[in-house]
C-alpha cells in the first residue's frame, strides 16, 4: 500500500510535471541574441596593399591566416625577393626615401599592423609625420608607389611613383561616422 | 631607360599580377575574394575629439549602386580590431563587432580570452554597445555608450587608386601613370563599420600597433 502510494505520488509529480512543462512552451521569454561558438580567421589587414602588392599570389591565402607576430619569419624574404623584382629602384644598394634598402624596407612591412599615435597626429605620410595611423585622406597609394619607385629623395621614375588620384569622389565629413554616404 | 624599366616590371608581374584586380586589400585573397568577409580597407585615426580614436573597418567592396541594397553584413561573420599596446603584435586588446537581426553588437575593448586564429565573442565585456545597421539611403543611425560612438552600414568607399592604369603598366602597355588618373574606385560602395572609442581605453598615450581580422564561425 505504501508502495502504491508513492508510486502513484510519483506519478502524480510527473503528470503535474509534464502538465507545467506544456505551460512552459506558451510562455515566450524574452531571449538574448545567440553568441556562442568559435570564430576562425579568413583575412586579416594592417596597413594598404601588404598582401596584395608583396605577397605571391600562391600565399595570399596563407598571409590572411598568418598572425602578425609570425608574419615577418613567414614573409620577409618573399616579400623581398618580389619588391626587387617589381621595382628598378632597390637594385644594386638602392635605398627608399627612409633610407631603406630592400630587405630593410620589407621588413617593416612584412609585419602587417598598422602604427598608431595616441599622442597627436595620425597619417600614413603627410609630408612631417610617417605612419602614425591611416585617416580617410591620406593618399597612401601614392606614399606606396613613392617607397617603391621613388629612390632615395622620391625623384626616381616620376611616372611609376604617382598615380596622380590624390582624393576621394566625395567629401568626407568632419564628424562621425566620417566616411561619405554611399553612391 | 624605359625599355630595361619594361623588362624590370615584366620579370616583376608574378608578385604583381595581383594588383590588376584588387586595390587596398579588396579581393586581396582566394579564399575571401568576392565574399561577405573580405576586408577592403583599414583605418585608425584621431576623432573630431581628439581624445579619441576612430577605427574604420570597411568590408565587401566595389558594390555598385545597384547592389548596395541587398549586401548585408553576415551573421557568421565577426569583425575583429586588434590593438597591440605592448609593442610584440600580439593583441592586448579586441573591440568586436557582429550583427544580429539588424542590429551590430560591439564588445570591447577587452583583453580577448584568447589571442590568435580563432575567437569566442566577448559577451562578458562591461564596455560596447549596440546600434541599427543603417539601411541603404537611410540617414546614418549612431549609437554611443560610455564614450564610444558606433556605426555600421553602407557608405562611399573611400579608397582611391588608378589601378586600371597600374595595371596597363604592370602588363607593359604603359610607360607610366596618366596625368591626371582616373580613380578606379569612384561610385562605388562599401559595407563599413565605424567604432570612435577614448584613447584611454585603449592605452591612453604612446602608440598601438593595430590590425582588423574577419572571423566566421
Amino acid at each position: 500500500m505504501k508502495t502504491i502510494k508513492i508510486l502513484s505520488l510519483t506519478l502524480l509529480s510527473l503528470l503535474a510535471f509534464n502538465c507545467s512543462n506544456d505551460d512552459d512552451t506558451q510562455i515566450t521569454y524574452p531571449e538574448g541574441p545567440d553568441f556562442s561558438g568559435t570564430y576562425a580567421q579568413e583575412d586579416q589587414m594592417g596597413r594598404p596593399a601588404v598582401n596584395t602588392v608583396f605577397t605571391s599570389s600562391a600565399s595570399k591565402d596563407m598571409f590572411n591566416v598568418t598572425t602578425p607576430s609570425m608574419q615577418n619569419a613567414a614573409f620577409q624574404s618573399m616579400f623581398e625577393t618580389n619588391l626587387l623584382a617589381l621595382s628598378p629602384a632597390y637594385a644594386d644598394g638602392g635605398l627608399n626615401a627612409l633610407g631603406q634598402d630592400a630587405a630593410a624596407f620589407t621588413g617593416l612591412l612584412a609585419t602587417d599592423v598598422l602604427n598608431v599615435s595616441l599622442d597627436g597626429t595620425t597619417t600614413f605620410y603627410d609630408g612631417t609625420n610617417l605612419l602614425t595611423g591611416r585617416t580617410l585622406s591620406d593618399d597612401v597609394i601614392t606614399v606606396e608607389l613613392l617607397l617603391i619607385f621613388g629612390g632615395e629623395d622620391f625623384s626616381e621614375y616620376p611616372g611609376l611613383s604617382n598615380d596622380n588620384v590624390d582624393a576621394n569622389d566625395k567629401t568626407f565629413l568632419t564628424s562621425f561616422p566620417y566616411l561619405a554616404t554611399p553612391w | 631607360m624605359m625599355k630595361n624599366l619594361k623588362t624590370v616590371l615584366g620579370i616583376g608581374v608574378v608578385a604583381a599580377a595581383a594588383f590588376f584586380i584588387v586595390a587596398a586589400d579588396h579581393i586581396d585573397a582566394p579564399a575571401v575574394q568576392g565574399g561577405n568577409s573580405d576586408i577592403t580597407d583599414f583605418y585608425a585615426f584621431q576623432g573630431e575629439n581628439t581624445s579619441n580614436l576612430v577605427f574604420a573597418t570597411n568590408l565587401q567592396g566595389l558594390l555598385s549602386p545597384a547592389t548596395t541594397g541587398s549586401a548585408m553584413f553576415d551573421e557568421n561573420v565577426l569583425i575583429e580590431i586588434n590593438i597591440d599596446n605592448t609593442g610584440d603584435n600580439v593583441e592586448d586588446l579586441v573591440i568586436q563587432a557582429i550583427p544580429r537581426d539588424g542590429k551590430m553588437y560591439f564588445f570591447g575593448p577587452i583583453a580577448p580570452s584568447q589571442t590568435g586564429l580563432n575567437s569566442t565573442i566577448e559577451t562578458s565585456s562591461t564596455v560596447g554597445g549596440v546600434v541599427d545597421i543603417t539601411a541603404y539611403g537611410s540617414s546614418a543611425n549612431i549609437a554611443t555608450n560610455g564614450g564610444m560612438s558606433f556605426f555600421a552600414g553602407p557608405r562611399d568607399d573611400p579608397f582611391f587608386f588608378d589601378f586600371a592604369q597600374y595595371s596597363e603598366i604592370i602588363a607593359g602597355n604603359e610607360s607610366s601613370f596618366n596625368m591626371p588618373g582616373a580613380d578606379t574606385f569612384a561610385g562605388s560602395n562599401v559595407l563599413s563599420i565605424v567604432v570612435e572609442v577614448p584613447k584611454s581605453m585603449i592605452g591612453g598615450s604612446g602608440s598601438i600597433n593595430t590590425w582588423v581580422e574577419s572571423k566566421r564561425k
